[in-house]
């Protein structure tokens, strides 16, 4: 069982959105602020109800299970206070939603010790949640959401606020985790730079409207442009990717912020779906 | 009930609703609610303590009311100060109580302290009540744009040389001083309902603030004249009715927001074309 | 040492009945408060607490006009209030609580008329006192069962929901994708607290019985980093917050008079005075002692 496929015509947020996604791949999620990365991944964990569409999950459609996916999200806000080391919230991961309280057993441990070994948060585990490092939450919240064992991890703009050193070492991470667990990575980013050296697959979201396939089919002047539903230019430089709009004199780098013009809702976008197996 | 017998009153309710109203409205605008609501039960013990040792009891309330006013500044430094508050807070109602205990008319006496006394005010009171209250609005007038500006945008005052703290300390003493006033009138439990419902009402219809300082002073002194009157008439507790009119300020402020906003706008949006 | 015990537990205090219903009574709240009090603490919800503890007293004295116990009183207002506090739901901050006060301040001003009445209308006397400031060693014994009932059912409520409540006031995204339904374990938990403010209210009153849900938990909160240390502690604190209060209320029986003491014919100083100063006192001490350490943890090395 691998892989997932989502479909979706949510009103003017997403249209029409289709993909695949395979055990042990690392996907990139790109696209600018608004372009819908953070409302589709809403809608594959369930916070959110597609109109129209469906989302499965190893071939099942979603349901509430607890576990099936896994999510970390940018931020959340702690409480210097809060009485919660983050080996205990590494063990919620397991068990939070169980009632009553968690019985102390060694095989629990050893798990919540191997997800923080696997993480290189071994260090941190006595501390109190509120009083980590934005770098440190994130990864105590990478083994919170891996430690069920989920198919598929969901990662919301996990590098948004990291450095350049941060950003590499995350990026690594994570790319080791996909290979080794053979987990399905998903993480949204309006920058794809960072995770070119590791990205199978690119998902590319412009106005709601999603390309998906490997990173050289995808981000080529044809697909982006009519994507955007204007004409844009794609720069390779030195190994990094520019997606550039605009002709003449006036150019817009469209890697922050992807302003753009007048959308075409008509035009459709090339889907690309590889198959299960 | 207007003879000579309650001129004090009238007197003294209007002044200490001016102030009310007044302070109140930086109360709201810095949110400070919480505090507002914790000073005057010092203000309660103080007086507790005062009518035991045979004290006036506005000494009692003053100084009480700016001991927890230093007590919360200080507490208050770092962050989470809400449950230390909330803490000197009951504790000092719980003192209250154990000064009452010692008087004989325990009840009587706890209930007019928290919630208030029609007949509260004693002729030698009324200088002291405008002398304290004059301070409290001079003070006012004086900081008014330190406490704006550092309320709104604190880092900015910062850099001007508005240091946060020390505006915080002395904006803690100013409602400290205008609760105690307060507090023999309308009582320690609701004096909080004054200092916030009218100001709450005058920034919803209004946004010009020194508009909503005016506003908010004239709809207090309104609500403890009805609040006097019917106390009077019906002999019910004043207290009930400065809390009644207070949250009846609140709502039709947030009535006439509503209101407002439910009327047709004048269309200022881009065409349709320039949404995604 | 017999001199110095006789000291401490003044005469009759082991044989005294209404000592008897204290200590138990009193007992059951504590720890009942200190377990609830944790969440409140830990979910920010120090003020809706205040909040609930001063509505109560609106119910509490309107009790008495409708000559029902004042735990009914207390438990209803506090149950419906806790209602519509979640209806109302998380808004910005600052507008929640202004809101909280604006009804504070009519539920108080309507329980100064209930009192009012209480005292012109009905033959009960003190009812001021009593709604306001507890009545810990005046609890008909009858009500113990009732008070028992609502201490299993709120200490119940919190020791079913553990995990996910601990999970969803972490954060609400993470234990929504677990499949936790955040709004009713978020409603069960208001529940809660109304019935441990309700009973608090019964045994230090009103007004007071913030302190008993805040005060010990957050007490507790200084001490350990983690959930279930916290809870213990936050229930043994305030245990012990109010059996020192009730001892230390029996022996001002037998203190000499202090020279301001104009009401020869009183019973001692009230308990709740008592079990609140310690309360802030414990919650004093365990702040100083952790500012001793240094900053508290930060991120330092197991």
């Amino acid at each position: 069982m691998n892989g997932l496929s989502v479909r979706l015509g949510g009103r003017e947020v997403l249209h029409d959105v289709s993909f695949t996604l395979r055990r042990g791949e690392f996907v990139g999620l790109i696209g600018a602020n608004g372009a819908g990365k953070t409302t589709l991944m809403r809608v594959i964990l369930g916070l959110l109800q597609p109109a129209a569409g469906e989302i499965l999950i190893g071939g099942r459609p979603r349901g509430r299970r607890a576990g099936a996916v896994g999510y970390v999200p940018q931020k959340i806000q702690l409480d210097p206070d809060m009485p919660l080391r983050a080996r205990d919230l590494v063990g919620l991961g397991l068990d939070g939603n169980r009632l009553g309280f968690p019985l102390p057993s060694r095989s629990r441990r050893a798990l919540v010790d191997e997800m923080l070994r696997a993480v290189n948060a071994e260090h941190i585990a006595q501390a109190r949640v509120g009083n980590l490092s934005g770098g440190e939450q994130q990864r105590i919240l990478i083994a919170h959401a891996l430690i069920s064992r989920p198919a598929l991890l969901l990662l919301d703009e996990p590098l948004a606020n990291l450095d350049i050193a941060s950003e590499q070492e995350v990026v690594a991470l994570l790319a080791r985790i996909a290979r080794e667990q053979q987990i399905a990575v998903l993480i949204s980013a309006h920058e794809m730079n960072p995770l070119l050296p590791v990205m199978d697959r690119i998902v590319y979201m412009a106005k709601g409207r999603a390309a998906s396939g490997p990173t050289d089919d995808v981000v080529r002047d044809d697909v982006l442009s009519e994507l955007y539903g204007s004409h844009v230019d794609v720069i390779r430089l030195h190994g990094r990717i520019l997606v550039v709009a605009g002709r003449g004199d006036g150019l817009d780098i469209l890697a922050d912020d992807g302003h753009g013009h007048d959308a075409d809702p008509a035009a459709t976008v090339g889907t690309v779906r590889t198959g299960t197996g | 009930m207007f003879s000579a017998f309650m001129t004090n009153t009238w007197i003294v309710a209007t002044i200490v609703a001016v102030v009310a109203g007044v302070v109140g409205f930086f109360v709201v605008l810095r949110g400070s609610a919480f505090v507002a609501d914790a000073l005057p039960t010092g203000a309660f013990a103080g007086a507790a303590g005062a009518s035991l040792i045979g004290v006036n009891t506005l000494f009692g309330l003053g100084a009480f009311s700016l001991l927890g006013a230093l007590a919360i500044g200080w507490l208050g430094r770092r962050n989470r100060h809400d449950v230390a508050v909330a803490l000197v807070l009951v504790a000092m109602l719980g003192l209250g109580a154990l000064f009452l205990s010692f008087t004989t008319e325990y009840a009587d006496e706890i209930y007019s302290l928290l919630f208030g006394e029609v007949l509260g005010i004693a002729v030698n009171e009324v200088a002291p009540v405008a002398a304290v209250s004059a301070v409290c609005i001079v003070a006012i007038i004086v900081m008014y744009r330190p406490l704006l500006l550092s309320t709104t945008m604190p880092e900015v005052g910062e850099a001007r040389g508005v240091r946060a703290y020390r505006v915080e300390m002395a904006f803690l003493v100013i409602v400290a001083l205008a609760t105690s006033v307060a507090v023999p009138v309308v009582g320690a439990l609701l004096i909080f309902s004054l200092m916030i419902g009218p100001p709450a009402a005058a920034r919803a219809v209004t946004s010009r603030p020194f508009i909503a300082l005016v506003l908010s002073a004239v709809i207090a002194v309104g609500t403890v004249w009805v609040a006097i009157a019917l106390s009077y008439q019906t002999n019910w507790p004043i207290g009930f009715f400065v809390g009644a009119m207070g949250a009846a300020c609140y709502a039709a402020g947030r009535g006439w927001v509503a209101l407002r906003n439910a009327l047709p706008r004048r269309p200022a949006r881009l065409s349709p074309a320039a949404q995604r | 040492m017999g001199g110095i015990l006789r000291a401490i537990f003044e005469p009759g205090f082991f044989s005294s009945g209404p000592v008897h219903v204290a200590l138990l009574v009193g007992g059951v709240v504590a720890v009942v408060c200190g377990i609830v009090g944790m969440f409140t603490v830990m979910r920010g919800q120090s003020y809706a607490a205040h909040g609930l503890g001063d509505i109560s007293a609106t119910g509490g004295a309107g009790s008495f006009l409708l000559g029902i116990s004042p735990i009914w009183g207390f438990a209803g207002t506090s149950v419906v209030a806790a209602g519509i506090m979640d209806l109302i739901g998380v808004q910005r901050v600052r507008g929640r609580d202004l809101a909280t006060g604006i009804v504070r301040g009519a539920g108080l001003g309507l329980a100064a008329l209930f009192l009012y009445w209480d005292t012109t209308r009905t033959s009960t006397t003190g009812a001021p006192v009593t709604i306001l400031f507890g009545s810990l060693f005046t609890i008909n014994s009858s009500l113990i069962w009732t008070i028992a009932l609502f201490s299993v059912a709120a200490a119940g409520l919190i020791a079913v929901l553990y995990r996910p409540l601990l999970l969803s006031s972490v954060s609400a995204d993470l234990a929504y994708v677990r499949g936790i339904s955040v709004r009713v374990v978020g409603v069960l938990a208001l529940a809660a607290l109304a019935l441990a403010v309700s009973l608090s209210a019964m045994t230090i009153g009103a007004i007071l019985s913030t302190a008993l849900l805040v005060g010990p938990a957050a007490t507790a909160l200084r001490l350990t980093s983690r959930p279930g240390p916290m809870m213990a502690w936050s229930a043994l604190i305030s245990l012990a917050a109010t059996w020192l209060g009730v001892l230390l209320a029996y022996d001002s029986y037998y203190w000499p008079a202090l020279p301001v003491d104009h009401d020869l014919g009183r019973q001692g100083w009230p308990v709740s005075f008592f079990v609140v100063v310690l309360i802030l006192i414990f919650f004093l001490l365990a702040r100083a002692r952790r500012d001793q350490r240094g900053k508290g943890t930060c991120s330092a090395p197991s």
